[in-house]
């Protein structure tokens, strides 16, 4: 059995290991869900590679139909197709088109799958595929053929929380949820991306970081790749340690509203409010 | 196994099913945990609870279930069963007299010895050979065993297991479980919870009549003509309390609505203070109103309508011809009579109040309002209960009480 240790490039939690682990080996989907930022598409990523395996990503947008993950049948293009008659279309297979799930559960050897964003579809898509998922197996009537997975794929799935997922699907994976990685989880996971950064910057930076990610009343708080963008711009600029303690420089990579940003800026220094009845607080609406 | 702890968490409220118990066994068969009670509880987490909203509820069940556990817990028995062997070596009369009168390094060299003689023995091999965790932490630790090897021993199987409590104990996750009142960190989840308003809307699809009319003009070239189904608008309405005891509560429901607005395609909102009367204000400081009557008389009936509010205040406020808590205002009609108009005219209605449901038996004017209106507590809990009792309809059936 394959066993994830996770990668260089890919600093995981022990927690959400186990979990990977317990998924691979129960051969049961890995629902992650988090805030956005949190490395929850990546985790699929590093999984293919930390076990050197193909990696099939299944990016789900809000039209996007369950039916489509298994096959689609091109009927248009065998209707166009006939119409002339010199080409052979009884045979139907040939218009059929296997979607990611189908090509993970044909793949000859144990595969990555990934359904990227499951909460962007519609409530009803994920209870489309619990039998899917359950078996690994699915049929295409038109031809009479079954699909079924010789090699379980270990299947990730990440949310945002958009919908809530629905029960008897939730039933059938296993859950982690991606706290938001405390300042040490932190250092360590940009020190990956950033080998050559002065520490002390580093610090001061994730200070301030951290303190900007206090103020509740942010419409959308910096995550940790608004961070590496942040901590880019920041190296790229040359910005010494100590103007990052003062003034903030580009603070736009880290928000991205014109209304967090006043927030911040006219916080001042220490002061951190939730939502309090102060005059201060109401300028924000 | 430890049954109890899946009665619990059933108790605590945690929707588990004997499904994912099984399933948690079958990991444990595999010894995924690795004899750790942390991994144990990362673990059953993960396969037990699918809602990050119950975590909490999970920490508390877990602690309930394993914080007194020194050595009753069969688990906990499993790692000292792996230690046990060792145990029994260090605490003979013979091994402590000898430990007495050897000078540390013979100790150690001693030790090591016995270690490596035990080993080597069958039963130990056969008993502990699959808890290689065991195994290689107990020769790690070898170099502390001249100090005390008895408390160094026990010391490890007690931190692991304090380990979990504590996590469990720390109850990271109170802030995401769904009956808190609602803070500004949740609003994000309830505004996706406020989707659900959105009616599910269906992609492009084929117009057959019309395919075939165009493929007949086309002399037999076929043409495809996709039509976009319309997506039903979905319309609401909020009504807010604002000032006095909703205070602390107003300026975040706003913002939580105000975002929502985006999303949904018509959405129109006003403000009252404690009761609605004849005047529905457009802003929250009432310096602009519009007549309630005309209003209600205008609108189309079929909007959501969801109100906002603590219901807190003094029953004359309700009952009274000038009840109004404003002494400048003046109404001619009692606000009971405002509140059942409003009632009547949307059909689809519900009340939302940021006060714990416990509280609502003992204030009488909460007790009023709930006979006109739905109410739900502003949690993420009752605020999905609530929107789906609105999307179904039911609150037309709505009886008092």
């Amino acid at each position: 059995m394959d066993h994830f240790k996770g990668t260089d490039d890919y600093v995981i939690s022990p927690e959400l290991r186990d979990s990977v682990n317990v998924s691979i080996s129960l051969g049961r989907p890995l629902v992650v869900k988090g805030e956005p930022g949190t490395g929850k598409t990546l985790l699929a990523h590093a999984i293919a590679r930390g076990l050197d395996k193909k990696l099939f990503i299944w990016n789900i947008k809000s039209t996007t139909k369950a039916q489509e993950g298994l096959y689609v049948y091109d009927t248009v293009k065998r209707l166009n197709d006939a119409r002339f008659g010199d080409q052979d279309v009884s045979d139907i297979s040939q218009y059929i088109k296997l979607g990611k799930l189908g090509e993970a559960f044909a793949s000859k050897e144990q595969v990555v799958l990934i359904i990227d964003e499951i909460d962007k579809a519609e409530l009803e898509f994920p209870n489309d595929l619990l039998n899917e998922l359950d078996e690994m197996s699915f049929y295409i009537p038109e031809t009479g053929e079954t699909i079924t997975a010789e090699h379980r794929p270990i299947v990730i799935i990440t949310s945002n929380s958009e919908k809530e997922l629905p029960d008897p699907f939730l039933r059938r994976c296993v859950f982690h949820y991606i706290e938001f990685p405390d300042q040490d989880l932190m250092e360590e996971i940009v020190r990956v991306h950033f080998p050559s950064l002065e520490t002390k910057v580093l610090r001061e930076a994730l200070k301030k970081f951290y303190w900007v990610r206090r103020f509740d009343m942010l419409r959308k708080k910096p995550s940790t790749s608004e961070l590496i963008d942040w901590l880019q711009a920041l190296q790229i600029g040359g910005i010494p340690s100590k103007k990052i303690t003062k003034e903030l420089p580009f603070l736009g990579t880290l928000l991205k509203k014109k209304e967090d940003i006043d927030l911040v800026q006219n916080s001042g220094d220490t002061p951190h409010y939730s939502y309090t009845t102060s005059k201060r607080s109401r300028r924000v609406y | 196994m430890f049954i109890n702890f899946f009665l619990n968490l059933k108790a605590k409220g945690v929707p588990v099913t004997l499904h994912e118990w099984l399933m948690l066994h079958r990991a444990l068969a595999a010894n995924l945990s690795d004899c750790s009670l942390t991994r144990f509880y990362h673990i059953a987490r993960s396969i037990l609870v699918k809602n990050e909203i119950h975590f909490d509820r999970y920490d508390v069940a877990f602690l309930d279930t394993f914080a007194g556990i020194e050595t009753t817990d069969e688990l906990l028995d499993r790692v000292l069963s792996c230690l046990r062997q060792t145990r029994d070596l260090q605490l003979t009369e013979e091994e402590k007299q000898e430990l007495d009168e050897l000078d540390l390094d013979e100790v150690l060299r001693n030790f090591e010895r016995q270690l490596i003689e035990q080993r080597n023995d069958k039963d130990y091999s056969s008993d502990y050979g699959g808890n290689r965790h065991i195994g290689t932490s107990g020769t790690s630790t070898q170099g502390a065993w001249g100090y005390n090897p008895a408390g160094i021993r026990i010391g490890q199987g007690k931190s692991r297991n304090k380990r979990a409590v504590q996590v469990a104990e720390r109850r990271a996750f109170k802030n995401y479980a769904g009956d808190r009142t609602l803070d500004t960190r949740q609003m994000k989840v309830a505004l996706s919870h406020l989707r659900s308003l959105l009616p599910a809307g269906e992609g492009e699809r084929l117009n057959v009549d019309a395919t075939i009319d165009a493929t007949c003009k086309n002399a037999g070239e076929i043409e495809l003509i996709w039509e976009t189904k319309v997506k039903k608008a979905s319309k609401v309405i909020l009504l807010m309390d604002v000032g006095g005891s909703m205070t602390p509560y107003s300026e975040m429901v706003e913002r939580l609505f105000s975002a929502a607005a985006s999303q949904i395609s018509r959405f129109k909102h006003f403000y009252f203070h404690n009761c609605i009367y004849q005047d529905l204000r457009t802003d929250m400081d009432g310096n602009s109103t519009i007549p309630t009557l005309d209003y209600l008389k205008a609108e189309e009936t079929d909007y959501k309508v969801i109100i906002v509010g603590d219901a807190e205040m003094a029953p004359s406020e309700l009952t009274w011809v000038n009840g109004a808590v404003d002494y400048w205002y003046y109404n001619d009609e009692p606000g009971l009579t405002w509140l059942q108009r409003v009632r009547d005219t949307f059909p689809d209605i519900i009340w939302l109040n940021p006060l714990y449901s416990h509280r609502w038996r003992s204030i009488k004017s909460v007790r009023m309002i709930r006979e006109i209106f739905p109410m739900f507590e502003l949690t993420l809990e009752g605020l999905d209960e609530g929107i789906r009792f609105l999307m179904q309809g039911k609150s037309r059936l709505h009886q008092a009480g």
